[in-house]
């Protein structure tokens, strides 16, 4: 239900409700903007049920990896190695 | 798909599998309170990744699965009606009221149509001014919103023939409502990202305090769940409870304002009554008096009958983390997605469809050993 499916701005027009393209893999779709005022073409966005609710922070997005390597996963197991 | 992949990757997976192995020294339990995530931990098999001393509960975080039966029962008495184009998310069209769905009203004739957005519905009461168009509000914090701005717009248009039916519900007072509860299980709760999106995370720190519970805000993808299992257990193991954002890409500890400010123009905070698990205060949205005339409740003048559930059915206790799903009599038997007997079998968000769809081979006692 709270679904929400990362795509890319590809164009925004303000007008009483802010609206634009947006790009998932090879689909597009109408999104309604109006929540993310901040977000331009080249941004990524949270869509959940035709509205944009999220601009996709890049730098947000590198944590899960960063967090990764702070807690030693780095990992004494080589890649591909079975256990 | 961008932002989507890479957080799937099976070598990262077993790495933060490996790093729980080694942090955690006791048995914990955690609880999450999403369909979303409820849905992906049983399909990856993420909880079948983790160490044996970790126990995943799923909560009632499925707003289909929750949705009382006589709101229901109001759903299946408006779209019956003639001249009513009653439009819905596609989840809910075959959660059973007393005794039937919405997709046995459109097979008895009724206008029932399944839309991706309320914005859809409210085009289509500008396309069709002779009908009266109605959308099934449903859903958390993070659909609120959504439905909120079709109605402000159904205003702005003066669209009088666009209505919601009203079942919106809030997560932080259901986990409330658990965790005051009597022999509590879950010491720990990965808090839903998207809902957190909309409303930021203020909502969880009275919470992380007063019941000494860590809450981690956590995304749906395989290695946002691990890590925010690892985040949990990490707190838990060092005997801390605060309340932690994993989902830092899409989650703003303020959320999103201006989501806020159009959620508090519409609605105000109402009392609901949740499927499985009773009246929660201060647990729903309901329309503010400025927009009363978009109030299907009202418009319609349907009167509340009481609901009648299956008495074989246990999803209050799968809803409230008291029981798995195969630990039903019914599951997989005479309760099937063909043929439910609760709406946590119908909607895919809901625990026991996924259980079904996933684990319905394996024994029906959960798996203890990755």
């Amino acid at each position: 239900m709270c679904l929400g499916i990362p795509g890319e701005v590809l164009s925004a027009v303000d007008g009483p409700l802010r609206m634009g393209r947006v790009a998932f893999g090879g689909v597009t779709k109408d999104v309604c903007l109006a929540y993310v005022p901040e977000a331009t073409p080249g941004d990524f966005v949270v869509v959940h049920a035709g509205f944009a609710i999220s601009r996709v922070d890049p730098e947000g997005a590198r944590r899960v990896f960063a967090y990764l390597e702070e807690i030693g996963g780095t990992d004494e197991v080589r890649e591909g190695e079975s256990r | 798909m961008r932002y989507v992949e890479e957080y799937r990757g099976a070598d990262e997976a077993r790495r933060y599998a490996r790093a729980l192995q080694s942090l955690v020294t006791r048995p914990w339990t955690l609880m999450e309170v999403c369909g979303g995530q409820t849905h992906a931990i049983v399909r990856f098999g993420i909880d079948q990744l983790l160490p044996p001393q970790i126990t995943l509960l799923h909560g009632p975080g499925c707003p289909v699965c929750v949705t009382p039966v006589e709101m229901l029962d109001k759903a299946l008495a408006i779209a019956s009606r003639p001249g009513v184009v009653f439009c819905s998310f596609g989840d809910m069209l075959r959660v059973p009221g007393s005794g039937r769905d919405l997709l046995s009203v459109k097979a008895a004739g009724g206008d029932v149509r399944i839309v991706y957005s309320p914005m859809d519905a409210l085009a289509l009461a500008e396309r069709l001014p002779e009908r009266e168009v109605v959308f099934f509000a449903v859903g958390f914090e993070t659909t609120a919103p959504a439905c909120a701005m079709a109605v402000h717009e159904a205003r702005r248009r003066g669209l009088r023939n666009f209505s919601l039916l009203v079942a919106h519900v809030l997560v932080p007072p259901a986990m409330e409502a658990l965790l005051a509860a009597p022999g509590r299980r879950m010491d720990g709760f990965l808090a839903a990202g998207h809902v957190c999106t909309i409303m930021g995370m203020e909502a969880y720190e009275p919470l992380a305090r007063a019941y000494r519970v860590p809450i981690v805000v956590t995304g749906f993808e395989p290695l946002d769940l691990l890590q925010g299992i690892h985040m949990c257990v990490a707190q838990l193991e060092s005997g801390r409870a605060t309340v932690e954002n994993q989902y830092a890409r899409a989650v703003r500890v303020v959320g999103n304002e201006s989501a806020q400010a159009m959620l508090r123009e519409v609605f105000e905070v109402v009392p609901r009554t949740w499927r499985g698990i009773g009246p929660i205060a201060a647990s729903g949205l309901g329309l503010r008096a400025a927009f009363a005339d978009w109030d299907a409740a009202r418009k319609f003048d349907v009167v509340s009958v009481g609901g009648r559930e299956d008495a074989g059915c246990q999803s209050g206790l799968v809803l409230q983390g008291r029981l798995k799903p195969p630990e039903c009599p019914a599951f997989g038997t005479r309760c099937t997605p063909d043929t439910p007997l609760g709406a946590t079998m119908v909607s895919s968000e809901g625990a026991c469809a996924a259980y079904y769809r996933y684990r319905r081979f394996q024994s029906p006692c959960p798996p203890t050993s990755p």
